[in-house]
């Protein structure tokens, strides 16, 4: 097996009473798709603070390669090359796509304040945006404002932000949520050429998408990993069964 | 599920350079900064310095609200507290006019009544104080932001006025107009040419400014936080930055203001300032280059002609504040030229 890009060790996250995140230990190899799945309430979206940074962990170590990232905000992470989408987009939604996908480019290439030279004929800025957005069958979208897009193209407006930073490892959360099947059949195959070049940790609802594109899957429940396996091995478990599976 | 938006063009099919100088919004544009120009310059060939001095006021509050406009329009940090750095640029040309008049050291320095020497000095000072201002307040954000820029605001004010040596609350009088080298600043129609020179280099460098790098990461800082962060930029040091420079416009603005009126005094510091400059933001347009511009121009017309009626006036700038926020929510310059299009 390859070497982890990014690996969490024994994370813990609590909220009064709440354990949110139990001693939760998970590795992203290269080259590969990595699921992290879990009913409601599992506390998926705590452990993605975390690893994004906008929130710290209690104990437990974050690592982007060799570098220990557990300190660092979320700026920092994403220059470094963790990229990121969101459950719900987050985008500006007055902006043209292109716009909110060269920010990315921009940061990339150092600090931002630069105060004279107009990004909108900044070639160092656009090739990488529409170069990002070709790989997301978006470009002739470039020009359209955000609040213009239908759901689904929103989603891998988001990707495209991502993949504008050079990423060394993704991280998705329900990409494929509200998509529709075409859409959503669109973006699995996507992801499945995106894998070779950026490992994905990938949080999603769809099991078909799931069970089709994961290489390793981690079953979160109750804050704590309490399977982890390739797609046969976890729909065979039991205990996933009766967590999460429900059948 | 793709829709098609029949209305988005891609730009390649967009014919080239589609009369970009002659749409409704820069004929606008243009229109209100040649009537600025020109209308003084009228005033003076009929012999009516107070028209002249008039629009020296109206390009200087335009000016000032350019800076406010940065952090509140462009940088969506709605400063409740602007009159500090108008009031900060208006003491240094007042202080600095002060002991260079009698001969006497300032903290060590001597005082000097050249105009270059007080932007400088008005430009660094309130450059340092909103730098201070602003990395403290910019730790909170919505109500909690515009109250603790008006607190810090009232902390200036109370300080001018408690202060003895420069006047306290009786003001500081300027008894000679400070000076520029090659131009007679007491001639109102050349004093007003600085003013305007002025504001066209607050709009100027707000315009360049925000098709910069810098630009983009204060707009992404405005309308989406998480996205800048998310893209690898931490807003806070953009934010304070947009601030600063705000500040330094606004403050530059405040030190000709005290020349214009050759007074300086707290009220220039006070709340009801930093509501005005709020107030003509709004009125003008918020985030749009030239809405300061529109709603100085309405503000101090109204303020004079209407003010020349009745006491009263406040109610109908009332009304009409009301009538923008209703249904012009881009203010007077979006009314005359049209909504904006993001790129």
């Amino acid at each position: 097996m390859s070497e982890a890009v990014l690996s969490m060790s024994g994370l813990h996250k609590r909220f009064g009473a709440l354990q949110a995140t139990h001693d939760v230990s998970l590795d992203l190899r290269a080259g590969e798709i990595h699921a992290l799945i879990g009913p409601n309430g599992a506390g998926k979206s705590t452990l993605i603070a975390q690893i994004a940074g906008s929130l710290r962990p209690d104990a437990g170590q974050i690592h982007l390669g060799q570098r220990d990232i557990t300190a660092l905000g979320v700026a920092r992470r994403a220059r470094l090359g963790l990229g990121r989408s969101f459950q719900v987009s987050c985008l500006a939604e007055p902006l043209s796509v292109l716009r909110n996908v060269m920010i990315g480019a921009q940061a990339l290439q150092g600090h931002s304040f630069r105060f004279w030279r107009p990004v909108s004929r900044d070639r160092s800025l656009l090739e990488p945006a529409y170069e990002a957005l070709e790989r997301m069958h978006l470009a002739h979208r470039a020009d359209t404002p955000v609040a213009a897009l239908s759901h689904g193209e929103r989603r891998q407006v988001e990707v495209a932000c991502a993949l504008v930073l050079e990423p060394r490892a993704l991280l998705l959360d329900e990409p494929m949520a509200g998509l529709g099947p075409e859409g959503s059949a669109r973006l699995t195959e996507l992801l499945e050429t995106l894998k070779r070049e950026v490992p994905i940790l990938l949080i999603e609802h769809d099991m078909d998408a799931v069970f089709r594109l994961a290489d390793r899957i981690s079953v979160l429940v109750a804050g704590s990993v309490i399977a982890h396996g390739d797609s046969a091995a976890i729909r065979r478990d039991p205990r996933v069964r009766d967590a999460y599976l429900g059948d | 599920m793709t829709r098609l938006h029949p209305t988005t063009t891609p730009a390649a099919e967009r014919p080239a350079g589609t009369n970009r100088w002659l749409d409704r919004a820069h004929l606008v544009q243009g229109g209100l900064l040649t009537l600025m120009l020109l209308a003084p310059v009228a005033a003076h060939l009929l012999g009516e310095v107070y028209y002249v001095n008039l629009a020296s006021r109206i390009a200087l509050v335009a000016m000032a609200a350019v800076g406010l406009n940065l952090a509140i329009g462009y940088g969506g940090m709605i400063s409740f507290g602007h009159a500090a750095y108008f009031g900060l640029g208006g003491y240094v040309s007042g202080v600095s006019a002060y002991h260079a008049f009698d001969g006497s050291l300032v903290m060590g320095l001597p005082g000097s009544d050249d105009m270059l020497v007080i932007w400088l000095a008005a430009a660094l000072l309130c450059g340092l104080l909103a730098l201070v201002i602003g990395a403290i307040s910019l730790r909170t954000s919505g109500v909690y932001f515009i109250m603790i820029t008006l607190a810090f605001a009232q902390m200036a004010y109370y300080f001018a006025n408690s202060w003895p040596d420069y006047g306290g609350e009786d003001g500081l009088p300027i008894y000679l107009r400070n000076s520029l080298p090659g131009l007679d600043t007491n001639h109102a129609l050349s004093f007003f040419l600085v003013c305007f020179t002025g504001l066209v280099f607050s709009l100027a460098l707000t315009s360049r400014l925000m098709k910069s790098r810098f630009g983009a990461a204060l707009s992404m800082a405005r309308l989406n936080e998480t996205r800048l962060a998310t893209a690898g930029i931490s807003p806070f040091p953009i934010r304070l930055v947009a601030f600063v420079i705000s500040a330094m416009i606004t403050g530059l603005a405040g030190a000709l203001y005290a020349d214009l009126n050759g007074f300086v005094s707290p009220s220039m510091l006070s709340w009801h300032l930093s509501g005005e400059l709020m107030v003509i933001v709004i009125l003008g347009g918020v985030g749009r280059l030239y809405g300061p511009l529109a709603g100085a121009i309405l503000f101090v017309l109204m303020e004079t002609l209407l003010g020349g009626l009745t006491e009263y006036w406040k109610f109908f700038l009332g009304l009409v504040l009301l009538g923008v926020v209703l249904f012009a929510r881009q203010g007077v310059i979006g009314w005359l030229a049209g909504r904006e299009r993001h790129e």
